[in-house]
């Protein structure tokens, strides 16, 4: 069994031991646009700064997701994504960058179907939720994941889940919001491993024009209960949110801003389009030269 | 953290974004509160009496036993209820729920627009704002539902994503909830969804099942044989069939097989496996991929790729059986109910009708059905005549 975030921790303290904070994770939905351009994108994403990957499973039906999101998840599963395309994005960062922490992102459903070829037997109360994981937890070690967060699944219903991917060196990485009360985040704290995935703001994924009033209240509020790293999500887009945010954690995870980044750019200019703006929000590459 | 609440057998649960896991233990505790709080329970029958105009009636339907040649038929009335169907006993609840919890807005959910009409009814009579979440696709079949809606002071919201019916819908909705959760109750309209909203549904929805099992004791002296009701989320099947689970009532509920279960069709239970969709573990319409597939009904209310878990545990158990009729068969149990007893009941209900013709015939006279007649027919009309005169020979 694999040392279970280990790389997670490697890079948030080298990252701390360079003072270069924060880190930069970024999220792209797998098969978007198509799923024979996703292993270009992860490679350009590296090469403009990522320090990390959320890879995104396209599903039918992302309730926690804004329309850039919807919109990416149809396009890719109509172009035929499937979760082995996401794996493949994740094989493809973790040979092109061996030390990068790299998180697989998902709804519920997709994971439990996988490799259940539609079974209808698994019905044992306290196997609803960890067998039908078990394929996946195992296919996702082979790609060098090191952790997953699935939207859907909160702490309260996780045992027995996390302790298959933890089985296979996998963290469960745990979402806190701004609405958790102190209960929750001592639930999640007593879990996490890898790191805690702040969103920001109470609302759906998607950019906004600036980092949430409350979001430093709701730093402190986890902070005094745990010293896992945290990263933020949700709402950040630009260079000067993650300077903001680098502030108070040591990661960030942009989202929609780049699904838009390669919804706008044209057709061969995709990869370019994709390292050019984490080289900006990396702080590589000033905003005034990007265009 | 292994609460156990929520669960029936391997089903039900609340696999929500952890945004909306306080609102939802909100709910449970502003829910059991009210349970044990005399005021809420004398408000609620007060209004149900008074407003709703409960009980329902029980109906013998006298020319359509003799006409099928067997047992007794026997229609749970919810389609005399205000708004012309069982939702407003729902909504009703739910509205006076947000007032205790102060939440200032409501938000809900509609496929054709029944729910919708009900729980813009509920926050019309208590002045609570009110938006309604309805597939574009939706929106433009039932226009005049929109305008209903538009009267009782509801905006009605448009959604424009995946297939633009109430699956959609019932995304956005939660979209919104993530979002404006503080001030908003999500009043969702099935017995579906994250723990409680199963079981606060089924509670508010129990008194049809109540009812008719006092009414049918007082009238013959006994308990039905067999109760059958339609299923698409389940909320007026579980309000049946929940006061009669200990009793020896044979319980049946009826899914939309569309144009086939080898085609189209909304039949989760009959055709579909387990899975996790809009907060709950239950029987869902999916791929290979666990990607969730489109449903297909005539009738609109029947037409989701999901059912209520409570349903699922029922089925598992065997407790109750799931079958699932056409919609051509719907059509004939619209017009057989129609033409027989003066009633035209709304598509959904027409599946529960076309079932019983199908087991009353080979049952004795003394036997009894018991139907949940769960809505009218009136927002169906149109519907039904394109659909006779495209059959038409």
């Amino acid at each position: 069994m694999a040392d279970l975030g280990k790389r997670y921790r490697d890079a948030f303290a080298a990252s701390a031991a360079r003072g270069d904070g924060p880190l930069l994770f970024p999220f792209l939905a797998a098969g978007f646009p198509t799923p024979e351009e996703t292993p270009e994108l992860v490679r350009a994403a590296i090469r403009g700064g990522a320090a990390g990957f959320e890879i995104g499973v396209p599903f039918s039906d992302p309730l926690a997701d804004g329309p850039v999101h919807q919109d990416a998840y149809t396009v890719a599963l109509a172009a035929g994504a499937t979760i082995e395309t996401a794996l493949d994005a994740c094989r493809t960062a973790r040979q092109t960058a061996p030390d990068i922490p790299i998180t697989l992102m998902g709804y519920l459903n997709p994971f439990l179907s996988y490799g259940s070829s539609g079974s209808r037997d698994n019905l044992d109360p306290g196997e609803a939720i960890g067998d039908p994981v078990q394929p996946l937890a195992k296919r996702a070690a082979e790609a060098g994941v090191d952790g997953i967060i699935i939207v859907d699944l909160p702490v309260d219903e996780s045992d027995t889940a996390r302790e298959v991917f933890a089985a296979h060196g996998i963290s469960l990485v745990y979402l806190l919001a701004p609405t958790s009360t102190d209960e929750r985040i001592a639930a999640v704290a007593e879990r996490a491993s890898g790191f805690i995935y702040l969103v920001s703001l109470t609302g759906v994924t998607g950019a906004r024009d600036q980092v949430a009033a409350d979001f430093k209240a709701f730093v402190g509020r986890v902070r005094a209960l745990t010293d896992t790293p945290l990263a933020v999500g949700f709402g950040i887009s630009r260079r000067e949110h993650v300077v903001e945010v680098g502030k108070l954690v040591p990661a960030a995870i942009i989202g929609s801003a780049l699904t838009t980044t390669i919804a706008s750019a044209p057709v061969d200019g995709r990869a370019q389009a994709v390292e050019r703006y984490l080289e900006v929000v990396t702080g590589r590459r000033s905003e005034e030269t990007s265009t | 953290m292994t609460r156990e609440s929520g669960a029936f057998g391997p089903f039900g649960g609340q696999f929500a974004p952890e945004t909306l896991m306080p609102a939802l233990a909100e709910l449970e505790d502003e829910w059991e509160q009210a349970q044990s709080d005399p005021a809420f329970r004398s408000e609620l029958d007060a209004m149900l009496r008074d407003y709703v105009g409960r009980e329902t009636p029980l109906t013998h339907a006298e020319r359509l036993s003799e006409q099928l040649g067997g047992a007794q038929i026997w229609l749970k009335r919810e389609d005399l209820a205000h708004t012309g169907a069982h939702k407003i006993n729902n909504a009703l609840g739910q509205v006076l729920l947000a007032r205790r919890m102060g939440k200032p807005r409501i938000i809900a959910e509609t496929g054709a627009g029944q729910h919708g009409v009900a729980t813009a009814t509920a926050c019309a009579r208590f002045g609570i704002e009110c938006i309604v979440y309805m597939g574009e696709e939706d929106v433009r079949r039932q226009a005049l539902n929109v305008f209903r809606m538009n009267l009782l002071g509801a905006e009605v919201v448009p959604v424009k994503s995946g297939a633009r019916t109430l699956k959609d819908a019932i995304n956005e909705s939660i979209r919104d909830w993530v979002t404006n959760v503080r001030t908003t109750h999500y009043l969702i309209g099935s017995a579906i969804g994250p723990h409680p909203y199963p079981v606060i549904v089924r509670e508010l929805q129990s008194c049809i099942g109540r009812e008719a099992k006092d009414q049918l004791q007082k009238k013959i002296g006994k308990l039905p044989d067999v109760a059958i009701a339609c299923v698409g989320g389940g909320s007026n099947a579980i309000g049946l069939f929940h006061p009669l689970i200990d009793d020896p009532v044979r319980l049946i509920g009826v899914e939309a097989a569309g144009e086939g279960l080898k085609a189209r069709h909304a039949a989760t239970l009959s055709a579909g496996s387990p899975g996790v969709l809009h907060g709950t573990r239950t029987y869902v319409l999916q791929d290979d991929h666990g990607q969730i597939t489109e449903a297909h009904s005539i009738s609109a209310g029947l037409d989701y790729p999901g059912v209520g878990p409570e349903h699922a545990w029922l089925m598992l158990t065997e407790r109750a059986e799931y079958v699932s009729v056409t919609d051509d068969e719907a059509l004939d149990g619209l017009k057989l109910l129609s033409e027989t007893e003066g009633i035209i009941p709304a598509l959904e209900t027409a599946h529960a009708i076309a079932y019983a013709a199908k087991v009353a015939p080979a049952m004795s006279p003394d036997e009894t059905i018991l139907i949940g007649l769960s809505g009218r027919g009136d927002k169906d009309v149109e519907i039904v005549r394109d659909a006779l005169e495209a059959r038409a020979p």
